[in-house]
């Protein structure tokens, strides 16, 4: 029995296709991109600006300039949350952000707030996106930047972007996106959806790991940012350091990819997606989904599978890579703050697996997760003393009847 | 982080899954934990005559680590006295399963469980047969 990997939210396996765009850079053109006056420098440089046109092309940006490389959307997260804050300081400290963001923005903003800055941190609703209307409440006189995920890497959830581009827009207020989970997987258009800065990153879409990039609009708004990186100017500024031209190369690649196939990918992942949820819906009673199935990434399912412990389940599902969606690892445990900002109940959340999908699942590994989760529920469940008190209690039957 | 071919064995092949009686007066119960802190442990005693565990069963919602916590402890229980079964510390569960450290609460939850059977036998057997 070969290994199943759904767990493609959290990295994907390099595509052979991006391989080979990246090995010759990995080999025979080292070339460092900043050198001009020679051929190794000229050809990595082409290499870095193609892929440079790749990346904007897949997001819609005006021009290559605006595109930024980082060491992943981590690193461009904080670029944005806290050098933009730090440029725009004279005209306001007010960012807003939403509670189920990765914690490579919750973390920023919490820095800020120790800097002077105030944060305000939007609720979202039960199936996780932020409700308009509060987001207008919330901008105020002294509001610079809001930051609102695309998607979310937990649930799926795609956020309201071109409503919240609308609403930053005429305000005067910059729109950030981390669109690390969105990006390649549903369609993105910086212009039509009034963002300002967009991070994203190579390993969610079959690139190379430590690689990213961060969009920053040169126009309607010429967007201004400090840089956390000084040495050497590279990038316009914005972040300096040798290119890591294999790197930028395979996320130019990935995403010419996914752009090309996304329309494809889309439509098979997320049939197997929905083929994994029927079945282990109709299997496996009581379990719920969690997330907007309205608004969601094509390839995620995060289920709350009713008197078993998700990390119990994982261990019980030997040949599945998937998740939890929290970790039983200390003597109190962090139920996902993704979870809790849904209203998801404390004795629930322990009960939750994200399982991601990805181009390179087929439709005989979705059968065989589907069966090996329905045996090990069964198998957890015989186990379970909270499954034998809702049997006594007959609060199964009437969920199944 | 990978685990011990201990817990895994236990894991997948459970000693004592099951329940006794409550109501039973020679079978002690201790619930300890709750699902919303991920672990919740069921762990029943029954005492013969002579006053020995003949029985142990448990039922845990939690991880690997806390199901063959679970198992090992019952496993231990039988055929000891129940002053021998609060000897049992969890420093033995952690020894036997080569628990990481992130998991040594897993066995603390399986000795408070075995506290807790073994005053819940008491307390019956004080009540005096009512
Ligand atoms: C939504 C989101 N933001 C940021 C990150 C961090 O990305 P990177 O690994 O490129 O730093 C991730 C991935 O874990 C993510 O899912």
């Amino acid at each position: 029995m070969s290994r199943v990997y759904l767990d493609n939210n959290a990295t994907t396996r390099l595509d052979p296709r991006v391989l080979d765009a990246m090995m010759p850079y990995l080999t025979d053109r080292f070339g460092n991109a900043a050198s001009r006056s020679h051929a190794f420098g000229w050809e990595a440089e082409e290499a870095v600006e193609k892929a440079r046109e790749q990346v904007a092309g897949l997001i819609g940006a005006e021009s290559t300039k605006e595109i930024v490389w980082t060491s992943g959307a981590t690193e461009s997260n904080n670029i944005v949350i806290k050098g933009v804050t730090s440029m725009y300081a004279e005209q306001g400290r007010h960012v807003i952000t939403q509670r189920t963001e990765h914690k490579a923005v919750l973390d920023p903003c919490k820095f800020l707030e120790t800097q002077g800055s105030s944060v305000t941190v939007l609720d979202v609703d039960s199936g996780g996106r932020i409700r308009l209307e509060e987001l207008e409440s919330a901008i105020r006189e002294d509001t610079i930047l809001v930051s609102v995920m695309f998607a979310n890497n937990e649930i799926g959830t795609i956020q309201p972007i071109a409503e919240i581009g609308r609403l930053c827009k005429p305000r005067g207020v910059l729109f950030h996106t981390d669109a690390t989970q969105a990006f390649g997987k549903v369609p993105i258009d910086v212009q039509a959806m009034g963002i300002d800065l967009l991070s994203c990153s190579g390993h969610k879409i079959y690139g190379p790991k430590g690689v990213g990039a961060l969009f920053v609009r040169r126009r309607a708004p010429r967007v201004r940012c400090r840089p956390l990186f000084h040495g050497g100017g590279h990038e316009r500024g914005f972040r300096s350091g040798t290119l890591n031209v294999p790197g930028i190369v395979g996320l130019g690649q990935a995403a010419a990819l996914t752009g090309a196939e996304m329309a494809a990918d889309a439509a098979r992942i997320g049939a197997l997606r929905d083929r994994l949820w029927t079945a282990l819906r109709d299997r496996i009673e009581p379990i719920t989904r969690n997330g907007d199935p309205q608004h969601c990434l094509p390839n995620t399912l995060n289920l709350s599978v009713h008197y078993v412990e998700g990390e119990g389940l994982m261990m019980a599902c030997k040949d599945l890579a998937f998740s939890s969606g929290s970790a039983c690892t200390s003597a109190s445990l962090e139920p996902s703050h993704v979870l809790k900002a849904l209203g998801v109940a404390d004795d629930v959340a322990p009960s939750s697996i994200r399982l991601s999908l990805g181009r390179f699942n087929t439709a005989d590994e979705v059968e065989t997760a589907i069966d090996q989760i329905t045996r090990a529920v069964e198998r957890l469940r015989a186990m379970s003393p909270t499954y034998e008190m809702a049997l006594q209690a007959g609060s199964l039957q009437r969920r199944t009847g | 982080m990978p685990y011990s071919e201990k817990i895994l064995q236990h894991f997948e092949h459970p000693q004592n899954v099951g329940s006794l009686d409550t109501d039973d007066p020679h079978v002690g119960t201790g619930v300890v934990g709750s699902p919303a802190c991920g672990d919740m442990l069921r762990l029943q005693i029954r005492v013969g005559d002579d006053g020995r565990i003949v029985e142990a069963k448990f039922k845990t919602f939690g991880c690997g680590s806390a199901i063959a916590s679970s198992s090992v402890a019952t496993e231990w229980l039988k055929g000891r006295t129940v002053e021998e079964a609060l000897a049992l510390k969890n420093t033995d569960i952690v020894e036997e399963l080569q628990l990481p450290l992130v998991k040594i609460h897993c066995s603390v939850l399986a000795e408070e469980a075995i506290r807790a059977a073994v005053a819940d036998l008491r307390a019956k057997q004080a009540g005096g047969g009512s």
